[in-house]
């Protein structure tokens, strides 16, 4: 337990350095503010324009982030042979994995930190440049429902970390890893479509392999609540707990499935 | 108690890809090591010292046999507490500094927090690391990244170090230095397995070596026992004399030839008496500069054994 805790540290202060994830982060922050000056440009929707912006931008470049950290846990160690002093000290290969899994999603929940406090600082500077009689704006300008929002967009980037995690204990390029995470991630927000498709077509067996991969793929669509949260739309605590149970449970499942894998795995 | 102890552990690897056919990296190799020894793994480049080594660290999984180290098996996460290991061209994470690599290792050993750092500061000093510790390490030189690889690799103080070419990527100093190291280890009864294909420091260092070829153990023993050190003639560099003075020599059967400046590099055949050949030089009014004999070496013995184990591969 206490290797998984130094394992998971040493992760996040080698990858909160790297210029990579400055560069995400800043061109992040810019698109945030930015979306300050569309705002502008469309009468009476400004708020919402941004609001919705921020959130599509720190899910966007979040998802860069999982992608880029999650991918490098094998395959940049095994390019590097830094994997070989580690796993020859006293941890255990699961405790290796799953170390650095708590070491990536930490890193990951700093660089969205950070873009939630741009996020925060652009809505805030609107409200105060508002005319006075515009505060009773509904939903509200930093309305605190945007951090449910928030919150939701870290336990699906979480859920697509351990989908890297788990791509790179077998394969040892990054650009693999990274294409098969990125299109599990573009999978996985077309859930519903596939729990329905028996509604569009006609073949059994293409209704029977869409409704496989629906219970097969992570459901990323059911971490979405931007669009409630940006239009002041209520979000169930139950869902909330329901989804971020699932999302626990698809982690959980990658990670036993990437520490199998990892345990057997010869280290060329 | 052994300190390392090898039962037929052999690895094949599947090559190709569409009709994949079995690669035999190390083929029953059959090894004991003993404790406060230190020995020479030998091989050229591709013999399967570093697939060895990786066995040993489980980094790789055995096709068949056994490994023990301190009589434990392999992957034993305690004996891994006393055990140290030096990867070939070691590289380790770009954003730390050395002094942070360390410390995460210390830390993994199970060190207290407040004893990491200056354990870590030790072992720098030991291979000495200085004001650099605080870069970070993708400004190290591969020099200097060999350094910190030997300071994690001894750390904990371990009872078994395995090194895997230690000495490449050194320059002449920094070979001493860890030339140095391995002898303090030595003395201080720490079993050092290190593999190399640079024989001479095997000659100086190691009690016991082993050499392999192509995956298989061609000879072990003690470096007196399997290479003979017959004398084979006598190496004189000469000065004071002009060339036709050494002509006498070159009749009797020796090589002469001018080094630089009326100095003279001369070998002696086997059959030739030393002293009557020192005696002749001094009454010619030579000095000698210096008298080596000629011997066999653990080089011409890996040559030749090397050379066997191929020859019997193609045949």
């Amino acid at each position: 337990m206490r290797s998984i805790l130094h394992v998971a540290r040493h992760v996040f202060r080698d990858s909160v350095r790297d210029k990579v994830l400055y560069s995400i982060v800043a061109f992040a922050v810019i698109l945030m503010v930015s979306s300050f000056l569309i705002g502008q440009l469309t009468a009476g929707q400004d708020v919402k324009i941004i609001k919705d912006l921020g959130l599509a931008a720190m899910s966007l470049f979040g998802l860069f982030i999982a992608i880029f950290i999650g991918v490098g846990l094998v395959s940049r160690e095994i390019e590097r042979r830094s994997i070989y002093a580690v796993l020859a000290k006293p941890v255990r290969r699961h405790e290796f994995v799953i170390g650095k899994y708590f070491g990536l999603v930490g890193t990951l929940l700093a660089n969205l930190a950070v873009m939630a406090i741009a996020y925060y600082l652009v809505l805030e500077y609107m409200r105060f440049t508002m005319p006075p009689g515009q505060f009773t704006v509904s939903p509200a300008v930093v309305d605190p429902r945007l951090s449910i929002g928030i919150g939701m967009i870290a336990a699906e980037l979480a859920v697509v970390t351990a989908v890297a995690v788990f791509w790179s204990t077998f394969s040892s390029s990054a650009m693999l890893s990274a294409a098969l995470t990125a299109g599990i991630w573009v999978a996985g927000q077309f859930g519903a479509d596939l729990r329905n498709f028996d509604q569009v077509v006609k073949s059994p067996a293409a209704a029977a392999l869409a409704r496989g991969l629906y219970y097969l793929l992570p459901n990323f669509a059911a971490f979405d609540v931007k669009s409630q949260v940006v239009h002041g739309l209520p979000v169930g605590a139950d869902y909330i707990v329901v989804t971020l149970l699932y999302g626990a449970a698809y982690v959980a499942m990658l990670l036993t499935a990437a520490v199998f894998i990892f345990s057997r795995r010869d280290f060329k | 108690m052994d300190a390392i102890r090898t039962e037929g552990l052999t690895k094949h690897y599947s090559v190709g890809f569409w009709r994949s056919r079995p690669y035999v990296a190390l083929d029953g190799l059959d090894l004991q090591v003993s404790q406060g020894e230190v020995f020479g793994f030998l091989g050229p480049n591709g013999a399967g010292k570093t697939t060895t080594l990786k066995l040993l660290m489980q980094l790789i999984f055995p096709s068949s046999g056994r490994a023990e180290i301190l009589g434990r098996p392999v992957g034993d996460v305690d004996v891994r507490r006393r055990i140290g290991y030096l990867p070939e061209n070691p590289y380790f994470y770009d954003n730390l500094t050395a002094e942070e690599l360390l410390t995460y290792f210390a830390a993994l050993f199970g060190y207290p927090s407040h004893a990491r750092a200056a354990r870590a500061s030790r072992m720098l000093d030991e291979v000495g690391i200085g004001a650099e510790r605080r870069f970070q390490l993708r400004k190290y030189s591969k020099g200097m990244l060999q350094r910190v690889g030997l300071a994690q690799a001894l750390l904990n103080d371990p009872e078994v170090v395995f090194l895997d070419e230690p000495m490449s990527g050194l320059d002449p100093m920094g070979r001493r230095e860890v030339r140095d190291i391995i002898l303090r280890l030595r003395d201080r009864g720490t079993t050092v397995f290190f593999s190399s294909h640079i024989l001479g420091d095997a000659e100086t260092l190691c009690s016991r070596v082993a050499i392999v070829a192509q995956g298989k153990l061609v000879a072990a023993g003690r470096v007196a026992e399997i290479v003979p050190f017959r004398i084979r003639g006598w190496d004189l560099i000469v000065t004071g004399l002009v060339r036709d003075q050494l002509d006498e020599f070159v009749v009797a059967g020796a090589d002469v030839r001018e080094i630089a400046d009326g100095r003279y590099h001369v070998v002696l055949p086997e059959q030739a008496t030393l002293e009557s050949s020192v005696s002749r030089i001094t009454a010619l009014g030579g000095q000698l500069v210096s008298v080596n004999p000629v011997r066999d070496t653990l080089e011409d013995f890996f040559v030749a054994r090397v050379r066997q184990a191929a020859d019997r591969e193609v045949g």
